[in-house]
């Protein structure tokens, strides 16, 4: 069991199992999981491919519902569906190509039933503050992939989330778009001080922005380990340049690269080296 | 312009310029076809005398109401149909081979059961354009990207507001070919119907002309019929590169 922080948690999620039906075949996704984040918290969760991160964070956010076991946002269950307050980013580019930026940005609002005067509000500071105020009358095909998840990002914002769920919202970028969206991210979560749950490959990405950080298992995913960064809260990219740093990438490798190479025992030694 | 829109505008020119000298050149004798001139003069005449309006309105008439069943109901049912997966593994092999058959054989069925009036001739417009629509949707349903839909369930919407605010956005570049197909077929049903037998219609007119051996009706009907489903296929392709370039399909 992963320790929880002392506050009171925002999220909780104790599962025993979870199995789903591939072609009446069952899969075994998920293992044991029990972990607790506190308000506030950067918790990162990286693991080998196929060990059921993204299930995991479905079930977190609502979205699937778990084969055993339950999971509480803000100490009330969730049940069905995405809980008020639960904002998700997903992996693919979710923007909607028949809306212009900023229609985007206000699509959840309207469905809120916020005033004209409110959604416009947020929305220009949505905009402003995912430097996206030039593009606000685009359509998303005309942005560029990282700009497309800003708006994403932006459309979950302007909602106020307390939990953000973010499954692995930069994997489709390059490694410098990547670290700057990575600072965009810790610059939205001190400014909201949402709870932040991060799905993730990227060792990096994980070390560089979590206060916390779970390694999952191989299939059926389970927790092998939590690491704490100990990084201030007012952190940005330039932690990369730090040795605690390379300390932290180094233990999450140890214990990833012995997942995977389990969830791939028949691989060459060519690739459990790389 | 760009270069392919000059080149085809000129192939067309072209035709109509080769055609016009091989009439004057009498080639083609005026009892087999009127020249493209004299046509369009023809026809600047008939829409003066006011003469082809009644039947004009007519066809505009039944093919935009045929059109509009085919396109609303084809939707309907093709969402259904996309929805309801026993639904689908029973009518999926019947809408495959539809095309196949001849359905303007049941026209005169039309005729008997609905009379002769604009309803057979709406019927027969929707019975072809229908299917297209129906295809279209399924199509479209199956294509929407499904983080769309996990993005509408992270903003709690009930079925109805995903569909018409999620779905059938998404779906839009293939909707726009299901309503391309139904406006085609529902066209060519309704003008063809009003050719075999009509109380009126543009179809009609164009028989009756070529009947009475009055070339210069008939062509000049002809040349009113093709100029007006062209507008309307320019103005849904005008749409369709729209949405596409929006999409940053093309």
């Amino acid at each position: 069991m992963i320790q929880a922080p002392p506050a009171a948690p925002a999220l909780t999620v104790h599962l025993n199992e979870h199995v789903y039906d591939k072609g009446g075949r069952p899969v075994h996704a998920l293992g044991e999981i029990d972990i607790a984040l506190a308000p506030g918290e950067f918790f990162s969760v990286i693991g080998p491919s196929g060990c059921g991160k993204s299930t995991l964070l479905e079930i977190a956010g609502g979205l699937q519902k778990a084969t055993s076991g339950t999971v509480t946002f803000e100490g009330k269950p969730v049940a069905g569906e995405v809980p008020d307050g639960v904002g998700i980013v997903f992996q693919e580019d979710a923007s909607f190509p028949w809306l212009t930026v900023r229609n985007n940005i206000a699509f959840g609002l309207r469905r809120h039933g916020i005033d004209a005067a409110e959604i416009e509000k947020r929305v220009d500071y949505a905009l402003d503050f995912m430097r996206l105020g030039d593009f606000a009358d685009h359509h998303p095909p005309q942005l560029s992939g990282g700009m497309r998840q800003r708006v994403c990002i932006a459309r979950t914002l302007v909602l106020r989330p307390r939990l953000i769920l973010l499954d692995e919202p930069f994997a489709a970028l390059d490694q410098q778009t990547r670290l700057m969206m990575g600072e965009e991210l810790l610059r939205l979560w001190r400014s909201t001080n949402a709870t932040v749950l991060l799905i993730t490959h990227g060792l990096d990405e994980a070390a560089m922005l979590s206060d916390r950080i779970g390694v999952m298992s191989a299939r059926p995913g389970h927790f092998v380990e939590t690491l704490v960064t100990g990084w201030p809260r007012d952190r940005d990219s330039r932690v990369v340049s730090e040795p605690h740093f390379g300390e932290l990438t180094a233990a999450m490798w140890t214990h990833l690269r012995a997942e995977s190479m389990r969830s791939a025992p028949d691989a060459s030694g060519a690739t459990a080296d790389a | 312009m760009n270069l392919v829109t000059t080149l085809r505008i000129a192939v067309i020119a072209g035709a109509a310029l080769l055609v016009e000298l091989l009439c004057r050149l009498n080639v083609i004798t005026p009892f087999t076809m009127t020249s493209p001139s004299n046509t369009f003069v023809n026809l600047v005449h008939l829409l003066a005398s006011g003469k082809p309006w009644p039947d004009l309105t007519f066809t505009l008439v039944n093919t935009l109401a045929a059109i509009l069943v085919s396109v609303v109901v084809g939707f309907v049912l093709g969402v259904l149909i996309q929805r309801i997966p026993r639904l689908r593994r029973v009518v999926s092999p019947l809408l495959a081979a539809y095309y196949a058959v001849p359905t303007f054989v049941f026209y005169p069925l039309m005729i008997v059961l609905l009379g002769l009036n604009r309803l057979s001739l709406i019927a027969i417009g929707v019975t072809l354009g229908l299917i297209g629509m129906i295809v279209s949707t399924i199509d479209g349903m199956d294509r929407i990207p499904r983080v769309f839909l996990k993005t509408a369930a992270t903003y709690r919407m009930s079925p109805v507001a995903r569909t018409f605010l999620v779905a059938l956005p998404a779906a839009t570049p293939h909707l726009i070919t299901g309503i391309k197909l139904a406006v085609t077929y529902s066209i060519t049903g309704v003008i063809a119907g009003e050719f075999i037998l009509s109380v009126a219609g543009l179809g009609r007119g164009i028989a009756v002309a070529y009947n009475d051996l009055d070339n210069k009706t008939m062509y000049a009907l002809l040349a009113l019929l093709l100029t007006s489903v062209t507008v309307v296929n320019v103005g849904i392709h005008e749409w369709e590169r729209r949405v596409y370039a929006r999409w940053g399909l093309r």
